[in-house]
């Protein structure tokens, strides 16, 4: 007895009942449609959160430098200077998970605009900071790396410090303002961006190139801070053990020697992107899987009715030549089928449904192939589990009493 | 639960040759069942042997037996047990769907050639409810003649028709019998059935009353011919 010739005996038993395989299939096509247009909406919302907490910035990576112990009494990080321009164009040539970096070397001082001043800090970062940041401009234009090469004297202003220099209602940009006694032209303003998590004004600042800052101000050849941005939330791991090899090279550290940099990621921002994810994925879960556990209720049910309604074809089947495992495998494969055919039809409708729910509801959705894949395989498995006690049982008959059976 | 052991065949013992058509009466409660379960390889005598063509069936497993009711014997019930919203032809083909060694066009061929031979080869897209008693029980016919058994086994096969279909059926029995061959064992309770067959053997209480050769075998189609054309209604 072949396969082929058994899936043909269960698929003819199935069409001598359409309108009950159809209803049987019913709770594995709702069941299987339902989780795959949550797990659309689910996955949908999750990319939308994810769009956001990146244009937060979640995958920038902040390198500073850190106290080393050879001269034994340690210094505080920020007296410590190891960043130069040589690990930023490392950084910029060898890593492959990030997609920008910028130094920053910051000073504070006296912001003057006529009678008005203002202390605040000033940034000197090459033209990617922006994309790093996700900041974007109210106003103006940013500065290119012809600024950087020539140490232009011109600055983008927070708002804050606008607010504070300016009259209301007076454009900034092309204005000149003196920052340390030093003239900076005005080429932009940074849309405002309000407090950080930790109470910081991040309006708060003005923005340079940073060979600006450091030839013209801070007379330094090192950075505070190297500002990098991981291509997205995933390779922000692979990214840190990738900073740390190349910043390990062009420091030439011995493998004994301790970092003389620290690297961070926005973790707090990553972690609530993945409880985020894990609390939804969880409750897709559960209702994928109440939803199938239903269906295969429903088959289950189905198959013992079937195989009492049917028990004389079965005892005849049996008085022809057919053996318990021809049975089981009958009635097995009925099952299959039924939750099969339920499952295509049900990816079917759940892909519809999706679809119409971002059309009349314009919430996003996302059909993963893994969402479709994995219910069609959990289909199967349910036909084969639900539909295996009631194939055994028909199995078992005996065909003098099947034959008999009334 | 009784634990009482009911014999239902004491002591039964006989041949059937090749090429005999043989019926089995006795009223109920005779063992004419029990007898037909063993001969049927549906059941296993709890003692004594029983061979089919040459094969004790007595150590033999589920499987086995299944292979050779497959193989060795074709049924044909009271009641036809024919699939339900199936055609004639795929009936006709479910025993040898069980037998892997046939391809699926040997399988047509043979089906269409066992509707030929119960005259049904018309009909063969037909499907049970469309069909007439007698014409269903035809097709039972085909279907225990497709797999080319050693042994046709009818328990009752006329019971649910008519005397004119009933002699149709019987006049088709004898006709695969004496042209073909075919080793015929009918299990019945009507005299009259039994008249039609070359040997008789009762049972009674489980033992065989009689085994007698029947001289005066009658010819159910000389019979049919007999029976006075009635008018339509």
């Amino acid at each position: 007895m072949n396969i082929f010739s058994l899936i043909r005996i269960a698929w003819k038993a199935l069409q001598r009942n359409k309108l009950r395989a159809f209803l049987t299939m019913l709770g594995i096509i709702i069941g299987v449609a339902a989780v795959i247009a949550m797990v659309a909406i689910g996955q949908g919302s999750k990319k939308s959160i994810q769009d956001q907490l990146s244009s937060m910035g979640s995958n920038m990576i902040t390198i500073r430098p850190n106290s080393n112990v050879t001269a034994g009494a340690r210094l505080d990080a920020t007296s410590v200077q190891t960043l130069t321009i040589d690990d930023v164009k490392a950084l910029q040539k060898q890593a492959q998970y990030i997609n920008a970096v910028s130094p920053a070397a910051s000073t504070r001082g006296q912001v003057i605009n006529g009678a008005l001043n203002w202390p605040t800090s000033m940034q000197g970062v090459s033209p990617q900071f922006l994309d790093i940041r996700k900041w974007t401009l109210k106003d103006g234009i940013a500065f290119t790396d012809a600024d950087v090469n020539t140490a232009a004297k011109v600055c983008l202003l927070g708002q804050t410090v606008v607010n504070n220099i300016f009259a209301s209602g007076e454009n900034p940009v092309g204005k000149i303002i003196r920052f340390n006694k030093i003239p900076f032209t005005i080429i932009g303003v940074l849309n405002a961006k309000g407090e950080n998590a930790f109470g910081q004004d991040q309006d708060d600042i003005i923005l340079a190139p940073y060979s600006t800052i450091q030839k013209r101000i801070l007379a330094t050849i090192y950075f505070q801070n190297i500002y990098v941005s991981a291509s997205n939330e995933n390779t922000t791991q692979p990214a840190l053990a990738e900073i740390s090899n190349i910043l390990r090279t062009t420091h030439r550290l011995k493998p004994a020697d301790e970092d003389d940099f620290a690297v961070r990621t926005q973790e707090e921002l990553i972690n609530t992107f993945s409880s985020t994810s894990q609390l939804l994925t969880v409750l897709l879960t559960a209702i994928a899987g109440i939803s199938l556990i239903v269906g295969g209720i429903g088959i289950m049910n189905i198959m013992y009715v079937s195989v009492t309604e049917r028990t004389r074809e079965i005892g005849l089947r049996m008085s022809i030549g057919a053996r318990g495992i021809d049975i089981l495998f009958q009635f097995l494969i009925e099952a299959i089928l039924i939750s099969i055919t339920g499952g295509l039809i049900g990816v079917a409708l759940g892909i519809t449904a999706s679809r119409l729910v971002t059309i009349f509801l314009s919430w996003p959705t996302l059909v993963s192939q893994s969402s479709i894949i994995l219910s069609f395989f959990v289909c199967a498995i349910t036909g084969v589990f639900f539909g295996y006690y009631p194939a055994q049982k028909a199995s078992r008959l005996d065909p003098i009493d099947a034959l008999r059976y009334e | 639960m009784g634990t009482e052991t009911v014999r239902a065949l004491k002591g039964v013992s006989f041949d059937v040759n090749a090429g005999e058509f043989l019926t089995i009466m006795g009223s109920s409660g005779s063992g004419k069942t029990t007898l037909l379960n063993i001969l049927g390889c549906l059941d296993k005598p709890t003692d004594g042997d029983y061979l089919l063509d040459g094969v004790n069936i007595s150590g033999l497993s589920r499987n086995e037996l299944a292979r050779l009711r497959n193989n060795k014997i074709g049924f044909v019930f009271q009641s036809y047990n024919l699939l339900p919203r199936t055609s004639a032809l795929e009936n006709v083909e479910l025993p040898l769907l069980y037998n892997s060694g046939i391809s699926s066009k040997e399988r047509k061929e043979k089906a269409v050639k066992a509707l030929e031979a119960v005259k049904l080869a018309e009909r063969m897209d037909h499907k049970p409810n469309e069909l007439s008693g007698g014409q269903q029980q035809r097709v039972a016919i085909a279907r225990a003649l497709v797999n080319e058994p050693v042994m046709i086994l009818a328990d009752e096969a006329t019971g649910n028709l008519d005397s004119k279909t009933s002699y149709e059926i019987m006049a088709l029995m004898q006709e695969l019998n004496q042209q073909q061959g075919k080793t015929i064992v009918f299990v019945t309770h009507e005299p009259d059935i039994a008249a039609f067959s070359s040997r008789t053997i009762r049972l009674r209480d489980g033992k065989i009353l009689k085994d007698t050769v029947n001289e005066t075998k009658k010819s159910a189609k000389e019979v049919l011919a007999a029976i006075p054309v009635a008018d339509d209604y």
